[in-house]
């Protein structure tokens, strides 16, 4: 007890390890937070769920909080769902099976940037008979813009953006910026309020219309979206327990798989020690990144094939000599001549009496390499190899990359992932090398 | 007389230990050198394992044969009056006389024997799919082309890198405890990010928000005119890869020479130094520096070899039209000769490097002791 406290008590004399604990709390909370909101099985769907997921979010919106420094607010998505707000719709009965199913969604506009995109979406049930619906737009001053008549099949989407025959009726304008354009001045928004009309009819009993209107904005959640409207905030989210496990789970394996070699080695020493040197200089003559692309293109890409590859190579290496000249020192020391003549066992005397010895140095030593496979598997990701379920750092700055995120300006889009893996490692690595400076009596005080 | 006596005697016995140190220089060449081949053939032979697949890449090559024989029968037209069985009839004979000539009727175990002695004896043959840009097939063309940049680049930064880090660290170590010694040593976790993360937001900075600096690439599309014209553009393209790789390492490893050379300056020998009154450059000349030789030789020797594969991601950011990027594509068109072909040299160049570094040290650092023993190298 007394050690720790002594210990902690070191560590702060370290300004650096106290801030990159720090940082290290922050990830783990964030990991927890995400296991805990965003279940493993909804992280995937929400990822990887395909079109109808993400059909309501916009595509490639900043994050919604750019708006505290932009001068000209710019809008966030508004979603209208007939399903989950049934007051938006009126029914009237007007006998013979025949009833008009009225839609009004209001909007009070009040930004000063055009939305991005305008989509409706309909699901209706009827047996034979088709519904119909009348669009119409119906800006703050009052003028009526008819837009649509048209038939409903069980599911409709209805994109207003993409109508050609709408921007005849709007001076040329684009819908989403012609539909919103103050009539003095084309380029600027006129706010209040904005009314969609949909006056449905349908021509069975028991036959329904239900719609979803979406204003595609240009800003959306903590994080953005994507170019395939995903949300970015969920990667970011579960980026941090992927690459916290990778790191540590890797680094922790290996250094510990090392020592325990390199123990072996010398302890039994002869041909023991001869085979794990020559295995040594094999894997130190093999090329890590592309064995492991290749294992990635040729046999799998899952994160566990591939972290278990690096740590299989990663075991050996350099470490594996300092720990073997380590050990070598500890062989002829005195105490475990004494546990030799009390008949301690080989394990034992390993185990007991060698390992313990180095373990001051493993911990800075595993602490150091967590960056290391933490900035691996993004490597891998931007290569293209990332996991092919997962959603990581890695993968998001493989996207961006792709997409020519640089090129088009979606700067949030690489500097999010990038400030997160970043400050990954720099926690890491600041406690590493404080750790170093505690434990390594030769760098004290240096 | 008899002092002349003693004299030639000693002579004598300081040959006979020359000569035996000479003998026993060779005999430890020998063993290592014999070590070290045989380790390169093992990992050689084990990349060319994991490049063919277990002999899956093969397999695909016959498949693709098969279809190129059976197409041309097809569409040849001497061929049409024949029947389908006679087509087939021909096409079964042509094919094995082709996957005879291309080697690929012999078992998978023969054949990588045999791509281990061809990569081995640096006959690195033709590749599959990639051709060079002027269009050659030969491996040692594809690889060639690609070395020029992929030196270029690395040599610059890691040259550069190298030596700074070293100066400025035996600069520091004299100031030990000053501002900008804390300073480095607090920008040391800084390098826990490679290079390429560097580049991505140096790219993002200078090419795409300032707009200074082009986004990757080695010179300009179209290529300039002149030549002084040429050098400037790669000079302008060389900026930013440079300074990624720069700003990537240069604290930790400032920071690690300087400690490093701290350890090596509170030595007793040093102290004493000081105490007899030598200068600070003396000192550093003697006392600091040569003792620390073999470990700046190495780490040397070790940034040479690292110069040569060039580095696969770092390559693909930048757009480099060099040896790491060369690799990626290779292995993303299942291009197993020039994995192997840059791989065997990779390999040899490395093992030939340990050689000579351990050769080295057998001579240079005293404390060394020659043939193996307890504590050999």
């Amino acid at each position: 007890m007394r050690s720790i406290r002594n210990f902690i008590h070191q560590l702060k004399a370290y300004p650096s390890a106290v801030v990159g604990l720090c940082i290290i709390a922050f990830m783990v909370s964030l990991s927890i937070y995400a296991v805990i909101k965003i279940p493993y099985s909804e992280a995937i769907r929400l990822w990887k769920g395909g079109e109808n997921v993400w059909t309501e979010n916009p595509r490639n919106a900043r994050p919604a909080w750019f708006n505290l420094f932009y001068k000209e607010k710019q809008p966030v998505t508004i979603v209208f769902k007939t399903t989950e707000n049934p007051e938006l719709k009126t029914v009237t009965d007007l006998g013979n099976g025949i009833a008009a199913q009225d839609m009004v969604f209001e909007f009070d506009y009040q930004y000063d940037g055009f939305p991005t995109e305008l989509s409706l979406f309909f699901t209706s049930s009827f047996a034979s008979a088709r519904p119909n619906v009348n669009i119409k737009w119906i800006t703050p001053d009052g003028r009526e813009i008819p837009m649509q008549n048209m038939s409903l099949r069980a599911s409709e989407a209805y994109r207003i953006s993409q109508d050609t025959r709408l921007p005849r009726r709007l001076n040329g304008a684009l819908p989403e910026k012609g539909l919103f354009a103050d009539p003095a001045d084309p380029d600027k928004v006129l706010k209040g309020t904005y009314k969609l009309v949909v006056e449905g009819m349908v021509f069975e009993p028991g036959a329904s219309i239900d719609a979803t209107f979406v204003v595609y904005g240009k800003l959306h959640g903590f994080a953005g979206t994507d170019h395939m409207r995903r949300d970015i905030g969920v990667a970011l989210l579960w980026g941090a327990p992927v690459a916290l496990s990778v790191g540590l789970v890797v680094a922790v394996g290996t250094s510990l798989t090392t020592m325990c070699l390199a123990a072996c080695a010398v302890w039994f020493g002869g041909w023991v020690d001869w085979i794990i040197r020559r295995i040594n200089e094999i894997v130190m003559i093999l090329p890590l990144l592309p064995i492991l692309i290749m294992i990635g293109l040729f046999f799998s890409r899952s994160i566990i094939v591939m972290m278990g590859v690096t740590a299989l190579l990663g075991i050996f290496g350099g470490g594996i000599l300092s720990y073997r000249s380590m050990f070598l020192q500890t062989k002829t020391s005195g105490y475990i001549e004494a546990a030799r003549a009390y008949g301690a066992s080989n394990l034992r005397i390993i185990f007991r009496y060698m390992i313990p010895k180095v373990i001051p140095v493993l911990i800075p030593g595993f602490v150091t390499q967590v960056p290391n496979y933490v900035f691996l598997e993004a490597t891998l990701s931007v290569l293209g190899l990332g996991d092919k379920d997962l959603p990581t750092w890695g993968k998001l700055l493989n996207d961006a990359y792709s997409e020519g995120a640089l090129l088009t300006g979606h700067f949030y889009w690489v500097v999010e992932p990038a400030v997160l893996l970043i400050l990954t490692g720099f926690g890491f690595a600041m406690v590493g090398f404080a750790l170093d400076r505690i434990f390594n009596p030769r760098l004290r005080g240096l | 007389m008899l002092s002349i006596e003693t004299a030639r005697e000693r002579a004598v016995q300081a040959r006979r230990r020359s000569s035996g140190n000479l003998w026993r220089i060779t005999k430890y060449g020998l063993v290592k050198g014999t070590t070290l081949l045989i380790t390169v053939v093992i990992a050689v032979y084990l990349t060319i394992l994991v490049a063919n697949m277990g002999g899956y890449v093969d397999e695909m090559r016959k498949s693709e044969l098969r279809f190129q024989i059976d197409q041309q029968i097809n569409q040849n037209e001497d061929l049409r009056t024949l029947t389908a069985q006679e087509k087939k009839a021909y096409a079964d004979e042509v094919y094995q006389v082709r996957a005879k000539q291309l080697g690929l009727d012999q078992h998978f175990i023969i054949r990588s024997i045999r791509y281990l002695w061809n990569g081995l004896s640096l006959q690195l043959g033709t590749a599959h799919n990639l051709t060079s840009d002027s269009g050659s097939r030969y491996v040692r063309n594809i690889i060639g082309e690609r070395l020029g940049p992929t030196l270029l680049v690395m040599a610059t930064s890691q040259l550069l890198l190298f030596f700074s880090a070293m100066f400025f660290a035996l600069f520091l170590s004299r100031r030990y405890g000053s501002r900008l010694d804390r300073l480095v040593v607090a920008m040391a976790p800084t390098s826990a990010a490679p290079a390429w993360f560097y580049g991505i937001f140096l790219i993002m900075i200078f090419a795409a928000v300032l707009r200074w600096l082009p986004f990757g690439g080695m010179i300009d599309a179209p290529p300039p005119p002149t030549l002084w014209a040429k050098i400037g553009s790669i000079l302008k393209h060389l900026i930013l890869p440079v300074s990624a790789s720069v700003a990537s390492s240069f604290w930790l490893s400032s920071y690690y020479w300087r400690t490093f050379f701290l350890i090596h300056s509170s030595e007793d020998y040093v102290d004493m130094a000081k105490a007899k009154g030598l200068t600070d450059r003396a000192i550093e000349r003697r006392y600091v520096l040569r003792p620390t030789l073999p470990t700046i030789i190495t780490s040397f020797a070790m940034t040479l070899i690292g110069l040569w594969t060039g580095a696969i991601v770092f390559e693909t950011v930048f757009n480099w039209p060099g040896l790491g990027r060369l690799t990626q594509q290779a292995i993303n068109v299942f291009e197993t000769p020039v994995i192997v072909g840059v791989t065997v040299i990779y390999a040899y160049l490395l093992a030939l490097t340990l050689f000579l570094l351990d050769i080295i040290y057998a001579i240079v650092d005293p404390r060394v002791k020659l043939g193996g023993g307890a504590n050999g190298s």
